[in-house]
């Protein structure tokens, strides 16, 4: 591989990009938008649950959830995808059979990654035979930061490879990349190496995904549109709980790439509660009047 | 619509469009700021002594919201006597009561105006976009905030100007006639007034014809403060109005915000006489992007350099100097950038860039347009929608243009780009020097020493490094050559309004 050969460090100004966050979260979404950006975003959901307690019955209460978020309002999108640990995604799998709704595993020794090449390897194959249609990989943070971008580059290639037909996102962990401009290298990195998605966070680090951050990416996105033609999703997960804050997203993808990356295809939100609060603001748009959370089923 | 409008069919874009798609999918809908809750009377008075009179000859002229063409209001229009009657009750209020009061009363009225305008914040941003045409998110995020900074900032000094001059003893110059533009009406009287007053100065000031009606409301907060009769008169009117404050007797000093050429007639008038004047006038800023620099922000920069406020900024960075290596990259990167730059109604919240703030400035936006075209430059606009009626032109970037055009050379004074390469950074220094302008400029690279090179080169007033049109009341503001005399601003700001003994 000869990536390190082309390697570009592209400079970011820290300042400036949050300063165009902050000017994009200005943008006043207001009425019939405000509704098509709500079921937008409740279709980009990757509806996720990635814990150590996790049962199948919560999986099979998951399914059910993104395959009808709310049964009582009529013209509710399914959300995009469940995500699970590759012990869950035959479970997940079975539960969602007849739906459109893919079924997306974390791999690769998750969340850490620590562990040898060939067990993350292994975990990528065992997800992918269990029926994952997706798999969110993880980088070798501590490889990237010591500047052994070939090795995460070839990581990167190897799972590729694993996968198969199964879509990668690749996890940068951006909270613990630290800079910008480790987030965009890291981002032009997983692009060459065969990511169809680049990924904020494990959403086990503190903090995981912001809006400048998912900017940067983005940005890294459009620059590896316009070298290569080829489109590359995004996939901000862990901290955005809210539809405002989701609408905000939106806001940067539309403003950033265009509306080709306005759908489920190229842009995935990776949360949990986030679902039930588009709920909400749908049927207050609806209805006039918010409805309390008991309203709304826990997934 | 004018006559001079240009077809259309002109700017056909000389480059192929970019494949990101910004249109289809998701619109934003209006989300306009509502202007119920402002009242504008149908008639506003000259503001003399205190009170709001009449004019002596009794004549007022419409004012038009520019996005729109309708009128709003009238104005009157203040006479050679109605100027007169301003200084000589500026004069008396100088002589009397206002020169009485200590360093720190004085301060207090500044301050109080300074409170007052924060809590008027609203009304006045929706003014300032109904009657000049720039956008609510600008009037609201920028021109009001920084028009109370300012009086904040001034009133500070006003009992502490002593320790601004060590050793020497300043005294207030007396009665200051002070001549605004369009562009930032309300934050240009506070540039004038604010440090004028905190250095025990009376005043005469006279808003352009186009856009008088936040002076007006300044006005009526000046009377609700109590500020002391006399020592704000706001007169409005046209040049001729204005000619009559420069060429008054018993006036101290001249401070104008506006064109070279009429900053050119001013000097001419006071040469020989012993007022002070102070004169902020065009320019034609260069904005100087490096190949190691953060070229996304640079490009948001750029944008915020020349789009602001329709391009109707003084400091305005309306040439790029790009270095030929990244130069198509940078082009294509701002054509993407201008298709999501949404032209339309002032009062939306959305909206980037409002009206051109006059049928006239749009006559002469326009003019350069054409000029551009017959110059031989290729000629880029957004391919945004704008409205049927009002003045508005899309963002606009011309390419293949050369140092000795009229487009490079001249102030537009609109939303319009020139883009130029070089190789050097002493090639772009010498490219960017090369205008009879020297009021501002901007360099974008990712090394801090040459941030200092290439700043250090640049005959101009103010430069900004990774960034442009950033503001504060602490920083001084003001041009080499043609693009002015004396600074506003900052400490340097109350040296034009005091005499050292």
């Amino acid at each position: 591989m000869s990536f390190i050969k082309n390697l570009q460090i592209t400079p970011i100004d820290r300042v400036a990009v949050e300063e165009k966050v902050s000017r994009l979260n200005k943008r006043s979404i207001k009425k019939e938008s405000k509704m098509q950006a709500l079921k937008l975003a409740l279709s980009m959901v990757d509806l996720t649950t990635l814990e150590g307690k996790d049962s199948e019955g919560k999986v099979q209460q998951l399914c059910q959830k993104a395959k009808s978020p709310h049964p009582s309002v009529p013209d509710i999108p399914s959300v995009a995808a469940v995500c699970v640990y590759p012990s869950m995604v035959r479970i997940a799998k079975n539960h969602l059979k007849g739906s459109r709704i893919n079924v997306a595993s974390v791999a690769t020794a998750f969340p850490s990654g620590m562990a040898p090449l060939s067990i993350r390897i292994d975990d990528t194959k065992f997800a992918v035979d269990e029926g994952a249609d997706e798999v969110d990989m993880v980088i070798t943070r501590g490889a990237f930061l010591e500047g052994e971008y070939n090795l995460v580059f070839d990581e990167i290639a190897a799972i590729k490879e694993a996968c198969g037909d199964a879509h990668l996102k690749v996890i940068l962990e951006t909270g613990e990349l630290h800079t910008y401009e480790n987030v965009r290298l890291a981002s032009d990195i997983a692009m060459e190496a065969g990511a169809d998605f680049i990924k904020t966070s494990t959403g086990k680090i503190s903090p995981a995904a912001t809006q400048p951050v998912t900017l940067v990416m983005l940005e890294a996105i459009r620059d590896y549109y316009y070298k290569t033609d080829k489109m590359i999703g995004m996939k901000p997960a862990g901290g955005i709980r809210t539809a405002k804050q989701a609408i905000q997203y939106l806001v940067l993808v539309k403003e950033t790439l265009g509306a080709a990356w306005l759908n489920k295809d190229y842009f995935r939100f990776g949360a949990s509660s986030l679902a039930n609060d588009l709920l909400m603001q749908i049927v207050k748009q609806q209805t006039g009047y918010y409805q309390g959370l008991d309203y709304f089923s826990v997934s | 619509m004018s006559e001079s409008t240009i077809k259309e069919t002109t700017y056909k874009p000389t480059s192929p469009n970019s494949k990101l798609d910004f249109a289809s999918l998701w619109e934003y809908a209006p989300a306009p700021e509502s202007p119920a809750k402002l009242k504008i009377k149908n008639q506003y008075q000259l503001f003399i002594d205190g009170k709001f009179q009449k004019p002596s000859k009794g004549r007022y002229f419409k004012s038009v919201n520019p996005a729109t063409e309708e009128e709003i209001t009238e104005f009157a229009e203040a006479t050679q006597k109605d100027v007169d009657k301003a200084v000589k009750a500026a004069r008396q209020a100088f002589e009397g009561e206002w020169s009485s009061l200590s360093p720190k009363s004085r301060g207090k009225y500044i301050y109080r105006i300074a409170r007052m305008l924060q809590e008027r914040a609203r009304e006045f941003a929706i003014a300032e976009s109904m009657d000049g045409g720039k956008p609510i998110r600008e009037s609201r995020d920028v021109d009001i905030p920084l028009v109370a900074a300012h009086f904040f900032y001034y009133a500070g000094w006003a009992d502490k100007l002593d320790f601004a001059f060590p050793g020497k003893k300043p005294e207030p110059l007396g009665v200051c006639g002070q001549i605004i533009p369009w562009n930032f009406p309300l934050l240009m009287l506070a540039w004038k007034i604010a440090p004028a007053l905190a250095c025990g100065n009376t005043v005469v000031l006279k808003p352009a014809e186009t856009t008088s009606l936040t002076a007006m409301m300044f006005a009526e907060l000046v009377q609700d403060a109590g500020l002391p009769a006399g020592v704000v008169n706001i007169v409005t009117g046209a040049g001729q109005t204005g000619s009559e404050i420069v060429n008054h007797k018993d006036i101290d000093k001249i401070a104008f915000t506006g064109s070279t050429g009429v900053g050119k007639i001013i000097q001419k008038s006071l040469a020989g006489t012993d007022k002070k004047y102070t004169l902020e006038l065009g320019g034609k800023g260069a904005l100087i992007l490096f190949e190691d620099a953060a070229i996304d922000q640079a490009v948001e920069g750029i944008i915020n350099a020349i789009y602001f406020n329709q391009g109707h900024v003084c400091c305005a960075g309306s040439r790029l100097l790009v270095q030929e290596n990244i130069a198509d990259k940078v082009i294509l990167k701002l054509k993407d950038r201008l298709e999501t730059l949404i032209v339309g109604d002032p009062l939306d919240k959305n909206t980037d860039i409002g009206a051109i703030n006059s049928k006239q400035q749009f006559e002469t936006v326009n003019s350069y347009l054409e000029l551009g075209v017959e110059e031989g430059a290729d000629v880029y606009q957004s391919k945004c929608s704008i409205p049927d009626s009002g003045y508005f032109i899309r963002p606009t970037l011309f390419t293949n243009v050369s140092q000795s055009n009229r487009i490079v050379q001249e102030e537009i004074f609109g939303p319009a780009l020139t883009v130029q390469t070089f190789r050097t950074a002493d090639e772009a220094i010498e490219k960017a020097n090369n205008t009879p302008f020297g009021l501002a400029g901007g360099v974008w690279t990712d090394k801090g020493s040459k941030i200092f090179r290439v700043g250090k080169g640049l005959r101009s007033g103010v430069i900004w490094a990774n960034t442009y049109n950033k503001f504060d009341p602490t920083s001084p503001f003001g041009g080499y050559k043609e693009s002015g005399v004396g600074r506003e601003g900052g400490l340097h700001g109350l040296a034009a309004y005091v005499n050292l003994k």
